[in-house]
Parts: structure tokens; sequence; C-alpha cells
């Protein structure tokens, strides 16, 4: 059974692949773009470009981690591929 | 999912068994507390606080030791995702990060952000990409992986050289900062540092391989991350009287800001040298920031040493998630790095830079006479020797310019500055010494266990029943470390940072493509793949040895970014040697296939039951 479903479970998982390099270059890259621009304004003190170095993109990574987890989970268990099923 | 039952009860018998340490731990260091207080001296503190740390690794590992081939490998797939990643993170944190990652942001300013991002997104591209299907083809090794994706031994033979090229620079790094700690802490000579290190590592990793490494590793971070955080805590309550210093150091970068401002009103520094600590790009240009963001990326992604970790999760599903706790963890130290380097910078722009010479606090003689500190261009060894050296410049005061530090000192000092008890110091020692020697161990790990696998049982001797390679494998485990020792003493190179970077470019550019490619892409040939990782490698190769010795630049870039050429020739040489070159059969489409999904067995478990039978019958 899991052979008949496995196009519609690729195509899907990389789906959500795609998304989630989308995240990562956005939280990757984009942030320096806007150092200079941003860098007048203040969050807690932080000005806010700095922050979303030091600690904002870290914490978006992580999210990122696990909300992709979870989504792959579901994924994974709606095509009968998880492991435990 | 037979041995369920096993499973659980490891479980709860290991995490009762990870409580007794730290508490133990937290007691050690209270009883040492208590011991400087009555008298005791700071050398005898400084031994006795390297030393038990160094023998209660040696005991975890002649606890853990194993003879079997599943556990000296891949610690049997027994450990939970929560573990993976604390073992992940103590593997990742390198002693280089904890000393002089706070020290980089300290010099650096908003550039040196681009560390704190570089060593974390590749966790993403773990997660995504890789790990997870790692995990289900069941690897042994990186090497092992390729080969059985790209048709056999030349695969196999390029991912061995890669691996033992970019481990080999990292062991090398590691042992060199081992150490210095010896040299700093215990007051022995270099030399012998750096062997106490090796020998300690050794027991470790060579009696219980894999599973061994793992549960060293997971008491090694909790060590570091405890050094880490106490000396910051107490300097965040000292200065903003709230103990959360990852948020509290907002308000010394406020007040950095306003005191740079008034230097250069009042002419403590230079207006046009001047460079301020929060404004972009002062020491790297946009392209350097990005280019070394990518490679760090992408390096994390290639690095073997943090590839195998994830082999030793029980499930796929737990890869996922044991690549999203090692961020975790690794994130806890390094959005405290910063606020090292902004509260240290506070305390040298209140009580240093302005102050009269005759004010300055006691901590800049300290790191002064061991010549990391210099004010007017001369060592900071006494009052005297400070006096005199301005007096030819013509201050009395210290200006922003006359005033240079050595990066590590940013963390090593924080104690003192904090005007904490030795105890603490040792503290720190310890911490980084744990940081180093985490990395070291693993890195040590994969180099030997890559050799004896792929090399010795796959190339020479298929029949050699387990005990032989167990044998073979730590042979080569203590020759490695001898050679890395070797390295470490006799050539010196300049920086340690230095060779971390060229490191993580050359996996970046080596190991990554094959590995994306690989499973993402199915009609990636053998030959496509060979001639990719090998021309990536040796693109990024060649560009650091013309950068560092013919003075060869491209395009503004810096060494540390060096990958940033390797990692798209790597992609297009794979990717256009492939169409070229007859497509993949159709059983490695299958391959492929079974390698996406997560539910059935190991891909390579049958051959292990053979192999099984095989070591059994002998």
């Amino acid at each position: 059974m899991a052979i008949t479903l496995k196009g519609g479970y690729w195509a899907r998982t990389r789906q959500l692949m795609w998304a989630a390099l989308f995240l990562w270059f956005v939280l990757s890259f984009t942030i320096p773009l806007f150092a200079v621009p941003l860098n007048n304004l203040t969050f807690i003190g932080f000005p806010i470009s700095y922050y979303f170095a030091a600690q904002g993109s870290v914490f978006g990574f992580i999210f990122l981690i696990f909300w992709h987890a979870a989504r792959q989970d579901k994924i994974d268990r709606e095509f009968g591929v998880s492991e435990d099923n | 999912m037979a041995n369920y039952s096993d499973k659980s009860q490891t479980t709860r018998h290991t995490g009762r068994l990870l409580g007794i340490y730290a508490s133990g731990f937290a007691a050690f260091v209270i009883l040492m507390a208590i011991l400087e207080q009555i008298g005791m001296s700071a050398k005898w503190i400084g031994f006795v606080f390297i030393l038990t740390p160094l023998a209660v690794y040696a005991g975890i590992g002649i606890l853990t030791r194993t003879l079997k081939i599943h556990e000296f490998y891949v610690a049997g797939r027994r450990i939970t995702a929560l573990r993976t990643g604390m073992a992940s993170a103590g593997d990742w944190i390198t002693g280089a990060t904890f000393l002089s990652l706070a020290g980089s942001l300290f010099m650096l300013g908003y550039d040196g952000l681009a560390f704190i991002l570089g060593l974390t997104g590749g966790y993403v591209l773990i997660a995504v990409f890789i790990a997870p299907f790692l995990r289900k083809y069941g690897a042994f090794t990186l090497p092992d992986f390729f080969a059985a994706r790209y048709g056999g031994f030349p695969a196999r033979l390029v991912g061995v050289g890669i691996l033992a090229s970019c481990s080999f620079i990292l062991v090398v790094a590691q042992i060199r900062g081992a150490g210095l700690v010896a040299e700093r802490f215990l007051d022995i000579p270099y030399n012998w540092g750096v062997i106490l290190a090796l020998v300690s590592v050794l027991i470790c990793s060579m009696l219980g391989g894999m599973r061994a490494v793992t549960w060293t590793l997971i008491a090694q971070y909790i060590v570091l991350m405890v050094a880490y955080i106490i000396p910051i805590l107490v300097l965040s309550v000292q200065f903003t009287s709230l103990p959360v210093p990852q948020i509290m150091y907002g308000q010394a970068l406020e007040q950095i800001q306003s005191i740079e401002q008034n230097m250069i009103d009042t002419g403590l520094a230079g207006a046009a040298s001047f460079q301020p600590y929060l404004q972009p790009f002062t020491h790297m240009s946009p392209l350097n920031f990005v280019a070394l963001v990518f490679c760090f990326m992408l390096g994390t992604a290639g690095l073997p040493h943090i590839l195998t970790r994830y082999f030793t999760t029980t499930s796929v599903r737990e890869t996922r998630l044991s690549v999203g706790w090692s961020l975790v963890f690794v994130m806890l130290l390094l959005v405290t790095a910063p606020a090292y380097a902004a509260f240290v910078k506070l305390e040298i722009y209140q009580s240093v830079i302005g102050s009269a010479i005759v004010d300055l606090p006691d901590w800049i003689y300290t790191w002064g006479s061991v010549d990391k500190v210099s004010i007017c261009g001369m060592a900071a060894s006494s009052m005297d020797a400070v006096l005199n050296a301005c007096q030819t410049q013509g201050t009395t005061v210290v200006r922003y310019d006359d005033f240079v530090m050595a990066k590590d000192v940013v963390v090593l000092a924080a104690p003192e500055i904090a005007r904490l008890p030795f105890v603490i110091v040792a503290l720190l020692g310890a911490g980084v010494l744990a940081a180093t020697l985490s990395s070291a161990n693993s890195l040590l790990l994969v180099i030997a266990n890559s050799f004896s696998f792929d090399l010795y049982y796959k190339l020479v001797d298929r029949k050699a029943p387990s005990s032989r390679r167990l044998v073979v494998a730590r042979t080569i485990l203590v020759l490695t470390g001898l050679v890395a020792t070797y390295y470490s003493v006799t050539l010196l190179p300049n920086d340690i940072l230095k060779l971390v970077a060229w490191s993580f470019s050359l996996a970046a550019a080596g190991n990554f493509p094959a590995l994306v490619l690989g499973i993402w892409w199915k009609r990636s040939s053998k030959f496509g793949a060979v001639l990719g990782m090998i021309a990536g490698f040796s693109t990024t190769l060649f560009y650091l040895i013309a950068y560092q010795y013919y003075d060869v630049i491209w395009l503004g870039i810096e060494d540390l970014g060096a990958g940033l050429f390797g990692v798209p020739v790597g992609f297009a040489v794979i990717i256009g040697v492939s169409y070229l070159s007859p497509e993949p059969t159709k059983g490695m489409k299958e391959f492929v296939d079974e390698l996406r999904t997560p539910r059935g067995n190991l891909i390579t478990d049958m051959e292990q039951e053979r192999r099984h039978e095989l070591a059994g019958k002998s």
C-alpha cells in the first residue's frame, strides 16, 4: 500500500522541505540586509537588527526544526509510512 | 521495538544517574568553595578542579565500556532525542567557542554575530535534508553511506579522505586548546598539558567507543554549561540587579553607545579611527558576513562528527526531534556569549578607558602579567610598567586606542571583574577543558571508526571478526591521537578559530552537496558524486592555500568564507556529470525510495545480521 501512495508522500515531503528552506533562508540571510537601516530602532535596549542576529534568528531556527518535525510526522502518519503503524 | 521494555528501564536508570551526577557536581563546587575559604591554596584548587572531572570522564568511559560492535560504533542506537541533543551540543561547543566566541563578539561588535548565526542555522539543514535519512539507512560511518548510494569503493575512499582531513584539522585545534588550559590552570608546561589531555581522551573513547563517548559528552556538557553561566549571572546582577544576562545586556548595550558618544566628544577616542561597537560591517564587508554564515551553516551539516551523533538515536522521528534539542542546548551557550562581550565591554568603558592609571582595577595586571592585556603598547604587568609606557606617550589617562586585550580574556577575566572567589576561575578552567575534550573525543572516534570500518574492514579484511575490528579501531584511535598531538605541539598554526573555519569550509564543500543530492535527487550518479566531492573539496582547499600563502583574493572574500566557492562548484559538478553519465540503476532508485520512507527496518540491518552471525562463529 505504501508504494502506491509513494508519489504523493514524497511530493508533500518535498513541499514541506521547500517551505522550511525558504524560512531558513529568510532567518539566515535577510537579517544582515536590514542591519544598517534598522540599527537605530531599539527593543529593550537592543538595536533591532542586533537582537535578531543574536537571539531572534536562533529562536526562529529552533521553532522551525520542531515545526518541521511535527508537520513531517503528520505527513508520515497520513500516508502510513510512520514508524509505529 | 522488541526490546522496548529494556529500553525504558535503561532510560529510567540513566535518568537517575544523570540526576546524581548533576547534584554531585554542585556539591563538589560548593565543597571547593568552602575549602578555599578555610585557606586551600589557588594552586591546589586548580589541580583538583582540573583533575577530578578528568577522573570522572575516564570513569564513565570505563563503566560504559563495550565489546559489541553495535555499541562501539553507534551506541546500540538507543539514545533518546533529549540526550542525543545534549551530547551533540557538548560535541558542538568546542574549546574555541567557549573561549573565543565572546571575545570575537567583543572585538567585532555586530559583525561577530555572523558566528552566532553560522553556528546555529546549520541544524535546520541537518534536520530537514540529512539526518533522518542517514538514520533510516543505518550507517555506521558517513563514508559508508556514500559507498552505498554512490556505488562502492571510489565514493568510500573520497568520503574517508574528506572526513579525515576536516576532522583532523579540528582535532589539532582542540588538543592545542586543552594544552593551553592545562598550562594556565595547572601551571605545567604546554607539552605536558597536551599529553595529559590526550591520555584522558583516549581512555574514554578507546574503551567504550560511541556509547562511552555519548555519556561522557553529556557529562561534559553539564560541566561546561554550569561553568559558562555562573560568572555571567553574577556580573549581570552586579550591573543590572537582575540575574538574566541574556536579556539584561540590552541595557549594557545602551550604556555602551552613550559612553562611546561621550568618548568621542571628550577626545578619549579619535573620531576618525573609532568604530562604534554596534555599527554593522566595520570589520567585515556584508558579503564576507554572508559568506561566513553560509560556510558555517553548510559546514555544520557536512561535518562527520556532528552527523554521526544522529546515527545513535532510537528512530527516524526521534532523530528529527534530537536535532531540535541539540540546537536548544547549543542555544543556551550561544545567546549568553554576547552578554559576556557586552558586560566586559561596559566594565572596560567604565573603569579602564578614561581612568587615571593609578585607579586601574587589579584584573588588568593579572592578565597584563601574562601578556594578555597591553596599555600604551606595553604588556600591563604592573602599575609602574603602565605608568612608564604611557609617560613616553604623554598621557596619565588610558585612552581608547591605548588599550588592547586578547580575545580569550573576555570570558576568563569575568570572575575577577565580578570579584568572585578563585573557585569560579577554576570552574571556568574545568568548563574550557570539558568543551575541548568533548569535541576532541568524538572527533578522534569518528576518524578511528571510519578508518577501521571503511578502510580496514571494508577494503582490507572483509572477514575480520568483531574482536579484531575493535582492536584495529582502538589502535587507529591511539595513532590518530598521537599524530594530532604531534602536530599540535610542533606546528603552531596562527589561530584556533582559523583552523575551525577552514575545517567548516572543507566539510561544506566536500560533503554537503553529495549528501543532499544523494537523498533528494535520484538522478545523481556515482561519477557525478565522486567527481563533485573531489571538485568542491579541492576548490576550497586551493583557495584556502592560495589565500593563506600566496595572497590571492577573489571577490574580496576572506578565507573564513572559502566554502562560498567550493560549494557551488560541488553542486555544479555533481549535477553536470550526472546528466552526462548513465542514469542510476533501478535498484539504486529503489534504495533511494527506501531511504525516504521512515517506516521499516534499517537498510543495513540485514547485512548486520549476517555480520553478527559471522562474528558469533569465529
